[in-house]
């Protein structure tokens, strides 16, 4: 199992020019669905009764999927990015402190600025504060397991939190979730809306994962783990990893097709 | 071999998972942390436009409610313009409507309900005008990659048989999956709707 490749050592991933495509209507790069997993993944029991059976009717992107919603600084507060803090009520949350970056980035390589990425996870024991989670593993009287960021103008993002735990779910008696981090992420459109999962580098749990070996693509299953980035550590306070995210790329509209006089 | 294109690939899809309120709607998960939460109210005292609930559920292949999905709308406002730079249509913009919101659905129920306003018609890139419509993601436990629909208002009959996307749907009888029924309650417009996952009246989705 691979982690996702550091900018440092794939070029992919800090190309000095993004490329342009020259002419284009402002929609999004036809999405590939052979990097996604399928909607119905039987491994995955929940999928079965939820999925869709009928084909989706492909649309030609028009003004309601090329546009989203706008965030800005106002929609958060200053411990939005800070797990360990912004919810510690005696003291700071049991675990190995992390601090998790990367960029948001769209398929041409640019990154994807003021965007809102959300985040939410267990605590350290692997459990969730939530009022559904009935697993035994004990709440963190100091850990909330939620916090979102607004990209910069590069598409960088940071938080800080603690490593959050496996834990066990239903789909076969013994099913371990492997260590991760759910995301949320915009974009500018609302059709590059997505929600994914970051796993972490040499977690063994990762190759048994039923939902997660439900992609087909085996790089795009890589590429939802993230490498220990120890340049990025802070010493003697907490360990960093990284973890880059790509949404669809979007032609230009330098031409528009549009007939003068309409 | 020819020089590579280099194009980055989208990052997988994953479930949102049976605990997404944590991180979207926390308070549904049973605590409060942010100082500023979004919801489903897409208006203020001050927006412009008609005041709707839309209300509805989404249903799995047995017939049951999903009681933990989580919705998120996006509209353009009263005069048929999206609050973003890449709609350059002429209608003026509402500064008391971001046309965003998310609601996740009732523990016991299912239900999901946004309080919003009608949109106006859209005018497409080419000119054409579109029906009022709104556009919907679904996500929950057991949804690999968030689903695209869209409602559109049984009252505009005349705009909907002239929508571009609706005409878009091979067979008619598919079309009426996308069509939320307007009705009055206690002096409130409400419009209800049914989002079928699966079976003989399965909502259209979309690959957008
Ligand atoms: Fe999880």
């Amino acid at each position: 199992m691979h982690a996702q490749a550091l900018a440092s050592r794939d070029p992919r991933l800090n190309r000095p020019e993004p490329f342009t495509p020259p002419l284009g209507d402002g929609g999004f790069f036809q999405r590939d669905r052979s990097m996604h997993p399928p909607a119905h993944a039987p491994g995955y029991k929940s999928s079965v009764l939820r999925s869709p059976r009928q084909a989706l009717l492909s649309l030609e992107n028009s003004v309601s999927e090329i546009t989203g919603p706008v965030f800005g600084h106002n929609d958060l507060g200053p411990l939005d990015n800070d797990l360990i803090r912004n919810y510690a009520k005696d003291g700071d949350p049991v675990g190995e402190r992390i601090i998790v970056h990367g960029r948001v980035l769209d398929e041409t390589g640019r990154g994807v600025p003021n965007t809102l990425v959300e985040f939410w996870q267990a605590n350290a024991g692997g459990r969730y504060r939530h009022k559904k989670d009935t697993y035994l593993a004990p709440i963190d009287p100091n850990f909330g397991g939620c916090g979102r960021a607004l990209t910069d103008d590069t598409g960088y993002y940071y938080f800080r939190t603690v490593k959050p735990g496996p834990y066990p779910w239903r789909n076969y008696v013994n099913s371990w979730r492997p260590a991760h981090i759910h995301f949320s992420v915009f974009g500018s459109g609302f059709a590059q809306r997505l929600i994914t999962q970051m796993y972490f580098e040499g977690d063994p749990l990762i190759p048994v994962w039923r939902i997660l070996t439900t992609i087909p693509d085996q790089d795009a299953l890589e590429r939802l783990v993230a490498p220990l980035d120890l340049n990025a550590s802070a010493p003697f306070d907490s360990l960093a990893c990284r973890f880059d995210i790509v949404l669809r790329g979007q032609r230009s509209t330098y031409f528009e097709n549009r007939t003068a006089g309409n | 071999m020819p020089q590579p294109l280099n194009y980055l690939k989208e990052t997988a899809s994953q479930t949102a998972g049976p605990y997404v309120h944590i991180g979207l709607i926390p308070a549904m998960a049973g605590f409060d942390i942010f100082e500023k939460n979004f919801s489903n109210v897409l208006v203020t005292p001050n927006t412009q436009g008609e005041r709707i609930t839309l209300e509805g559920k989404v249903i799995d292949g047995s017939g049951t409610p999903l009681r933990d999905v989580l919705l998120e709308i996006w509209q353009a406002n009263a005069a048929g313009r999206y609050n973003h730079p890449a709609d350059r249509s002429t209608g003026a913009l509402d500064e008391e409507f971001r046309g965003w919101g998310r609601a996740g659905s009732d523990f016991e129920s299912g239900l999901v309900t946004f309080e919003t306003i009608k949109p106006g018609a859209i005018i497409d890139k080419t000119g054409r005008k579109g029906a009022p419509h709104i556009n919907v993601w679904i996500v929950a436990r057991g949804i690999n990659i968030g689903l695209n629909t869209r409602l559109y208002f049984s009252d505009e009959e005349a705009a909907n048989a002239a929508d571009p996307v609706l005409n878009l749907i091979e067979q008619p009888v598919r079309r009426s999956t996308l069509i939320a029924r307007r009705s009055e309650r206690a002096g409130k417009i409400v419009y209800s709707f049914t989002i079928n996952l699966q079976g003989p009246e399965e909502t259209v989705f979309f690959d957008v």
